[in-house]
């Protein structure tokens, strides 16, 4: 066949794909950052005064933007580690058993397949006080002895102990089945050799377990941080729609509440609060890798 | 010494029971920290309103169970009209998704063309794009084309993923080359030959894809908040926060356990019907987590 009309019918059969591709991730890509350097850009009249960096000190100096830096760091910084933790203590245990470990198995991963805004409401109501009732959560810290908090209005440690509660509990389903298929591919001629030599199970998971896993740790850490530095719907959820007013906004909600709502209509501040979100996450990343090219094994 | 095998065989029995006692104790604490809130939404829909707010302490069963709340649900707030937003969304989405990215894959694993390298390179670094960089001029465009309130403005940001490209053309490629030669020498033309040969091998790859596709489209929340603000085009996601701020009166949780419970069977019922293919393909491609 000819050779053109093989150039030509490649390309046709990836039009449909660079189209979509072209006008809704390449396109905006680039407008991203121009926008983040159009100042006082007016949605309406699509004008703008000058260049430069006014949006990203103006996002540097609003205290809704500290704020929620301040929110999106220490939800990383309390849920990355311990959920991977959990999840990595549930997986030993999952693939240690036999009987029932499909039941527990399809049980843990529920919450992947649920609606975050819908169970977040559930969350909600477990955590929250009002007049009519203490709620739940309430109920069981009352059987320790400690008095009632309101987890939704209250003290700003309270709700964030609810966001890390919840944002652990959405997370955990993803690593659980990660590690659990991670150890289930540890090659077992590994755990005889030690075993004939009389090694305890705590080193064998110390010298043998954890190093074999160890890419598949650090591939849920990476996703982790990416993840919770995105984290936002998990807060409307709990926090409704107005998470400045909550104290409990993010990054991500900061970015959309630029874009639209009560306090839209600046795409520029958007897109310059986007991009310090990329440049943060990204930098995590490289560290990360960084670190891991010392500690992990392949 | 045939005591001491005995005894120190019954120490070691008794402490492996030991470990595998707490073992289960543990794995069936976490199962009932994952079941509980369903388990409360479901308690939750079925107590009367009355019978709800009545409780200071709440109470852990009912014993007369209502359906009145599903009943209110519907009648009361569109949750009708959110499910059947959601369903045409997710149904639509999917199928133009499935409709661009076979012929991409395609193309990526079998067709031999000028500059095919450099785009794949390309896909692959767009793969690591986040999609809150590219929302914000997404809004604007949807907004600019006045396609706001409208099923294609929801839709058609929706339906690219270059990662499913990259997936399945993973799959595309492993299938030998030699099936291509034969189905050439017999006429065969490209495009059957993706749909009466490729597509069925890949079958699991594609339904993978597609249930991975659907669970996200029913869960979307971000996009549809940002171009839709008439309840007429809210789905499920936007439905259920606009029932808590503004439905039922915000006191009738019992009503509002009863919509989430509505909107959570569709997933939970995929799941369990498909329950391998969910977690190999999660474990395969899942971004979530």
């Amino acid at each position: 066949m000819d050779k053109r009309q093989n150039d030509l019918k490649g390309w046709l059969y990836l039009l449909p794909a660079m189209l979509f591709l072209g006008f809704f991730m390449v396109y905006p890509l680039v407008d991203v950052f121009v926008y983040s350097f159009e100042e006082g850009y007016n949605s309406a009249s699509q004008t703008f005064f000058g260049v430069g960096l006014y949006n990203y000190a103006y996002v540097l100096h609003d205290p809704y933007f500290l704020q929620a830096l301040k929110n999106t760091f220490i939800l990383v910084v309390i849920t990355v580690p311990l959920s991977t933790i959990i999840a990595l203590l549930i997986s030993v245990g999952l693939n240690s058993i036999t009987p029932l470990k499909k039941l527990y198995q399809t049980v843990y991963f529920l919450p992947y397949v649920t609606n975050t805004l819908a169970v977040g409401l559930v969350f909600m109501i477990l955590f929250k006080k009002t007049a009519y009732t203490d709620g739940l959560a309430n109920l069981v810290l009352a059987w320790f002895g400690r008095g009632p908090v309101d987890f939704i209005d209250g003290p700003y440690w309270a709700k964030m102990f609810v966001l890390c509660f919840y944002t652990i509990w959405v997370v955990m389903p993803f690593k659980v089945l990660i590690l659990t298929s991670a150890l289930a591919s540890v090659n077992q001629d590994y755990y005889n050799a030690a075993k004939v030599d009389g090694t305890s199970p705590f080193r064998i998971f110390r010298k043998i377990t954890l190093p074999m896993i160890s890419p598949m740790i650090f591939y849920l850490v990476i996703t982790g941080f990416i993840g919770a530095f995105k984290a936002y719907s998990d807060a409307v959820a709990l926090f409704g729609t107005n998470l400045n007013a909550a104290e409990m906004n993010t990054i991500v909600g900061y970015v959309y509440d630029m874009l639209y709502g009560d306090s839209g209509g600046y795409p520029s501040y958007a897109s310059a609060a986007a991009i310090l979100l990329f440049a943060v996450v990204f930098t995590i990343t490289l560290v990360n890798l960084s670190i891991s090219k010392k500690n992990v094994h392949y | 010494m045939n005591n001491d095998f005995d005894r120190i065989g019954r120490a070691s029995r008794a402490r492996r029971a030991a470990v595998r006692a707490v073992t289960y104790a543990l794995l069936t604490f976490w199962a009932l920290m994952v079941l509980f809130p369903y388990y409360w939404m479901l308690l939750t829909s079925v107590k009367s309103y009355s019978a709800y707010n009545g409780e200071y302490v709440p109470a852990f069963f009912t014993l007369a169970p209502t359906f009145q709340n599903y009943v209110s649900a519907f009648s009361e707030v569109p949750l009708a009209r959110y499910f059947l937003n959601s369903l045409i969304f997710t149904v639509v989405t999917t199928g133009l998704m499935m409709a661009v990215i076979i012929p991409a894959a395609f193309a990526f694993a079998r067709l031999e063309f000028r500059g095919k390298n450099l785009v794949f390179s390309l896909f692959l670094a767009l793969m690591m794009i986040p999609n809150e960089l590219v929302i914000i001029t997404n809004y604007q465009t949807i907004t600019g084309w006045g396609l706001r309130n409208s099923f294609p403005g929801l839709i058609l940001p929706s339906v690219t993923s270059v990662f499913y490209i990259y997936l399945l053309r993973e799959n595309f490629a492993q299938i030998p080359d030699e099936l291509y030669s034969a189905a050439k020498v017999d006429g065969t033309t490209d495009f059957k030959y993706l749909t009466r040969v490729m597509m069925p091998i890949c079958k699991p790859t594609i339904i993978t894809i597609v249930i991975l596709k659907v669970i996200e489209c029913w869960n979307s929340y971000v996009w549809p908040r940002l171009v839709t603000d008439d309840p007429a085009y809210f789905l499920v996601s936007n439905g259920i926060q606009e029932i808590r701020e503004n439905g039922f009166g915000r006191e009738n949780i019992p009503a509002m356990m009863a919509a989430v419970v509505v909107i959570s069977v569709p997933l939970i019922a995929l799941f369990l019907a498909f329950r391998n293919k969910v977690m190999s393909g999660v474990s395969r491609g899942g971004i979530k987590g």
